[in-house]
């Protein structure tokens, strides 16, 4: 399913908007959740699950194909961990 | 942030109901969970794809206690951030 499947199987199932209208509120949602985890804010979906940023250190590394080696700059990651509902959802046999 | 949060921000940017908002993204993430739980994956552009990965049985080991124990066989839902989401990220000094 991609985000244009998303915003058609949503504009079947609610009533009242247009198809363009679940557009704007799903590209909100999204760029709403990056805003917030840019801020190293949690993102929390209650049945869903929860966006987390962790830091990563600076590290030495090495260029696999040449061998030289980098440093590898610290960073930051955005982690997920799956909601319960869906965890079990997930898991019913199908 | 949680749902409520979201929606409010949803709300602010929009000007339909926070009724209806509230109710579509609840749509939203029903659509995504009923995608996943098909087996099929979900990618968001610009955010990020959700997957549905098999994990086969294995034994395994209760931590507190050290009885070995059997982990099922699962499925199990990934997340795996898109390049816009991980450059977002990192474009702020952290907080």
């Amino acid at each position: 399913m991609t985000k244009s499947e998303l915003i058609e199987a949503v504009a079947s199932k609610v009533n009242n908007f247009s198809r363009k209208d679940i557009e704007i509120i799903v590209e909100t949602l999204f760029n709403s959740m990056t805003e917030s985890l840019s801020k190293g804010d949690k993102v929390e979906i209650r049945g869903f699950g929860s966006f987390k940023i962790k830091a990563r250190d600076g590290r030495q590394g090495r260029n696999p194909k040449s061998g030289e080696n980098i440093f590898i700059e610290s960073k930051r990651v955005p982690f997920f961990k799956a909601g319960k509902e869906i965890r079990e959802r997930i898991n019913k046999i199908s | 942030m949680t749902k409520a949060d979201i929606v409010e921000l949803v709300f602010e940017k929009v000007g339909f109901s926070k009724k209806d908002v509230a109710a579509v993204i609840e749509e939203i993430f029903e659509s995504i969970k009923t995608t996943l739980e098909k087996g099929e994956k979900v990618k968001i552009s610009g955010f990020g794809n959700f997957n549905i990965r098999q994990k086969r049985a294995r034994r395994g080991r209760n931590p507190q206690t050290g009885t070995e124990i059997t982990i099922d066989e699962r499925r199990v839902m990934t997340f795996k951030a898109s390049q816009l989401l991980k450059k977002s990220i990192n474009s702020q000094p952290s907080a």
